[in-house]
């Protein structure tokens, strides 16, 4: 697309959203937001990125494909879902650390296995629309 | 003994990373495995001998009954040293067959796994645990039929056998099923208990049924043998292993094993009497004309397979011994004229017996092997076969009147039939003028010939000093199918009587016939003139025509377009929901209930329904896509009203994505194409009102239903007390509900594996043109 505007504001843009859905996913656990609509929202920052530039330059920016965001998202959600097995408690038991983090607040096992959805959903929306739009070019 | 069963599934699961290193010298180690488990159960004799059972148990699943157990008695012993020691010279053999074939690992591997899932069955006490080695003989026998994979026709063939012998083991699921859930223990020994209560239970006719699908399959009876010649086209070693010493007598072994639990009423006995009988002369009757040495030996093999489903049939002391006799007699003699079979084929390159002749010259070992196998087949005094006989015509002459002269000519024609196959198979190339083309054939590697040949003098042997074996292990097999004590010592010599006469006259019978008889291509094609009555014709065309319907009601069902599909689902939920709401009693409207609408709705509503006449009349895609984005976003904002935020964020930018997603999509396609014409037009509209009008009915109905609030007040109380969140929708989402969300994001990942992989194999074909 050749709008200049456009062009430039995605390149604010990006950081902006990405930051964004980070703030979503992690106010989730107490407001409106988590894991997936905090993907989905990444997902678009980068889409929109994909459409100002072009899918090519998007993906030099994310430096790893995002179809290996997939498995990562996977693992840490099905480590996060198996780790209370290891201290010997059922599997998906709510782990937290007694203290707030600064910034982040409280800190479980529940954010991990959220974070592990956010990953997944980045990987599957980009890898999805990236193939097709690399397919139809 | 838990140990025993898995070895040889480890080992076979070591064969993917080291099977590399095994080939050349280093193949013989293989036979590690098997001869150790030879020797492990050699140890278990003198306990069995003396009455004792081994018995050993390991929880698996135990909410469901399923269990390691596993139950070492005389029947599970005889087996176990065929299934180990066969298997040890199987092994030993097959090393120098297959020299420096691509997939010598994988077949030992197969092999392996065949071996650990044959001694599961035979040593499972748990049924379901039965089931599912049985299940592994049928996948392992799969693999190694059609091991010469290049090959269309061995493909053909361990697709048939999978198929017959996987469908009977369906059938046998049940059946298992059935006697575990009616007497309550699934248990073999514990069923031993209510044995009475299931024969008199209304339906012992469908256990027997099921039950008989199992084994006949497995033990290829008639209908189902045809799966049997058609598995000759594996590896000779693997014939003379799976589909003669070992895995088709798994049907046998679950006959004989569950005669005390099914056995000893008239419906136990008919169909089995029935069925074996007619098995055995079919099959020996086709035997003599055939040609291919393998094929003579496999249709012989059915016949004796029969035999034994015939003894245990007659279900008396004497039948049942005469039965776990020949299990052993059959396996020796058969295990090493194929093996004999094996090396003839390896050397001269063909199995055609109207070719192969005067090899004894060239393969003077061998031809002992061969020879004696046969004069064990043929039952001569002597041999081991002979007391095998012997007691099948005292079996069948203890059954009374019309049945026992039924019986006892059945048996004389058979092992007649059989007599002859067997000296086709092991005398014919042996004997008579070597011809110029076979001049040259030299005697192979030495474990090729030890091994038939050590079979063969076994056969002699046991046959010279039958109480080798007989208080050892067949008389606790033949005690364990009876349920009491046979007091019949085995012996060389019973005496000038009625059995010594018949088996003269099978002796001068099947001799008679092997001189008359001369094997020919043309009496063999006389024979298949029939083979349109034959039952693997009618099973093939069964198939054939299921298929050919299935593919016309898939084409007229599945016909590729997206609409109709969407079309069909859409009337079909109509129809559905139409039907519940109207045989569900009276429909009441009542809108009091409903809150009052507000300005912000109506405006909504009023853009929503803009944006639904945008969507329809637009002329083209881009418009469309843009306008159902508008739709959704409406929706959206109706979550917003009615205070479901999660939702609304969620739906928003789902809709985002997807007007993404269509524009990649729809942006190459092809100008816009009107199909619809205006008939088309007016149908899909009254389908998609009358579907929003049929939901609509059912939202309003399901709010006049009572709510029930304790599921969304557990959650409302417990999300922070347990969870520590305030937002109970995500809670629910990655606590209390996270295997559910586990799932999705699996759900999720396939998708995008789906859907790169469906692009990127269009891109390469697009490569290729």
């Amino acid at each position: 697309m050749k709008s200049t505007i456009l062009k430039t504001a995605s390149n604010y843009l990006l950081p902006i959203l990405l930051l964004f859905s980070i703030f979503i996913l992690l106010r989730g656990h107490y407001y409106p937001g988590g894991g997936f609509v905090g993907g989905l929202i990444a997902a678009i920052a980068f889409v929109l990125h994909s459409f100002t530039h072009n899918t090519d330059a998007t993906l030099k920016l994310l430096r790893i494909h995002p179809s290996s965001l997939i498995p990562m998202g996977l693992a840490l959600a099905a480590l996060s879902m198996f780790a209370p097995m290891f201290v010997g408690m059922p599997v998906m038991t709510g782990l937290w650390f007694d203290e707030p983090f600064p910034v982040i607040g409280m800190i479980g096992s529940a954010l991990f296995f959220d974070l592990g959805v956010y990953l997944v959903v980045i990987g599957v929306v980009l890898t999805i629309l990236f193939t097709i739009s690399q397919y139809s070019e | 003994m838990l140990i025993a069963v898995l070895a040889g599934l480890i080992v076979s699961i070591l064969y993917i990373p080291f099977g590399k290193y095994l080939r050349g010298r280093l193949a013989i180690l293989v036979a590690l495995l098997p001869i150790t488990l030879f020797a492990y159960f050699i140890s278990f004799i003198p306990a069995i001998q003396d009455g004792r059972h081994v018995h050993s148990h390991h929880p698996w699943v135990p909410s469901l009954g399923i269990n390691f157990d596993f139950h070492l008695d005389g029947l599970s012993l005889l087996f176990s040293l065929l299934i180990t020691g066969v298997g040890s010279l199987v092994f030993l053999y097959a090393a120098p067959y297959l020299k420096g074939h691509r997939y010598l690992d994988r077949f030992y591997g197969y092999l392996s796994l065949f071996m650990a899932a044959m001694l599961g069955v035979v040593l499972a006490d748990n049924v379901l645990l039965l089931f599912i080695f049985w299940e592994l003989t049928s996948i392992s026998s799969f693999f190694l039929i059609g091991f010469n994979n290049g090959n269309g026709a061995s493909r053909k063939s361990s697709l048939i056998a999978l198929g017959v012998t996987g469908g009977g083991g369906f059938l046998l699921m049940a059946g298992l099923i059935l006697m575990g859930h009616l007497s309550g223990s699934y248990s073999i020994q514990e069923m031993l208990g209510s044995n009475e209560f299931l024969k008199s239970h209304t339906l012992y006719g469908l256990i027997l049924i099921l039950v008989f699908a199992g084994a006949f399959t497995k033990s290829a009876q008639f209908p189902f043998h045809f799966w049997l010649p058609g598995a000759m086209k594996a590896p000779t070693p693997v014939s003379a292993y799976l589909h003669s010493a070992t895995m088709v007598k798994a049907g046998i072994y679950l006959l004989a094993r569950l005669q005390p639990v099914l056995g000893g009423t008239d419906y136990w006995m008919y169909p089995l009497v029935v069925i074996g009988g007619i098995t055995m002369l079919y099959s020996a009757f086709h035997s003599i004309f055939r040609t291919d040495l393998k094929s003579i030996l496999a249709y012989s093999t059915i016949a004796a397979l029969g035999m034994l489903v015939f003894l245990i049939g007659i279900g008396t002391a004497e039948s049942l011994l005469a039965a776990s006799v020949f299990i052993l007699v059959h396996a020796l003699y058969k295990a090493s004229l194929f093996l004999t079979a094996g090396v003839i084929d390896h050397e001269t390159g063909t199995r055609d017996v109207t070719q192969l002749s005067g090899l004894r010259k060239v393969l003077m070992p061998l031809s002992v092997a061969g020879i004696l196998a046969a004069l064990s087949s043929a039952g001569l005094p002597l041999t081991f076969g002979f007391i095998g006989k012997d007691l099948i015509y005292e079996a069948t002459l203890q059954t009374t009147g019309f049945w026992m002269i039924a019986l006892t000519t059945l048996a004389l024609l058979t092992n007649g039939l059989l007599l002859c196959a067997g000296f086709m198979a092991g005398i014919k190339p042996f004997t008579g003028n070597l011809p110029d083309s076979f001049a040259q054939v030299h005697l192979p590697n030495g474990l090729m010939w030890g091994a038939p040949l050590l079979l063969a003098i076994l056969g002699i042997i046991l046959g010279c000093a039958p109480w080798l074996v007989d208080d050892a292990l067949l008389n606790p097999a033949a005690y364990v199918m009876h349920q009491s004590a046979i007091d019949s010592p085995l012996k060389i010599w019973h005496g000038f009587n009625l059995v010594l006469l018949l088996s003269g006259v099978t002796l001068a019978l099947g001799t008679l016939l092997y001189i008359v008889r001369k094997p020919s291509a043309a009496s063999l094609a006389s024979i298949e003139r029939y083979n349109n009555l034959a039952p693997k014709h009618i099973i093939g065309s069964l198939a054939r025509y299921a298929r050919k319907i299935s593919i016309r009601y898939t084409r007229t069902l599945h016909n590729g377009y997206l609409r109709v599909y969407l079309l069909r689902i859409i009337i079909f939920a109509i129809l559905l929901l139409a039907f519940r709401l109207f045989t569900g009693g009276p429909i009441k409207l009542t809108f009091d209930t409903l809150s009052p609408i507000s300005i912000y709705e109506v405006v909504v509503v009023g853009i929503l329904i803009a944006a639904i006449y945008i969507t329809v009349t637009a002329p083209s895609r881009l418009t469309a896509v843009v306008a159902t984005s508008v739709i959704g976003y409406c929706i959206c904002l109706l979550f917003v009203f009615y205070s479901a935020p999660d939702l609304a964020m969620t739906q928003f930018t789902i809709d985002t994505l997807t007007v993404v997603l269509f524009v990649l999509v729809l942006f190459r396609l092809p100008p816009f194409l009107n199909f619809a014409n205006r008939g088309v037009r007016i149908r899909d509209g009254i389908v998609a009102s009358a579907f929003g009008l049929v939901i609509a009915l059912v939202a309003i109905q399901v709010l006049n239903q009572p709510v029930d609030g304790t599921v969304s007040k557990f959650y409302g109380d417990n999300a922070y007390l347990l969870a520590k969140g305030k937002n109970v929708v995500n809670v629910i989402l990655v606590d209390f509900r996270g295997l559910d969300t586990m799932f999705e994001i699996v759900v999720l990942s396939i998708a995008a594996v789906g859907v790169v992989s469906l692009l990127k194999l269009r891109l390469k074909a697009s490569e290729k043109e």
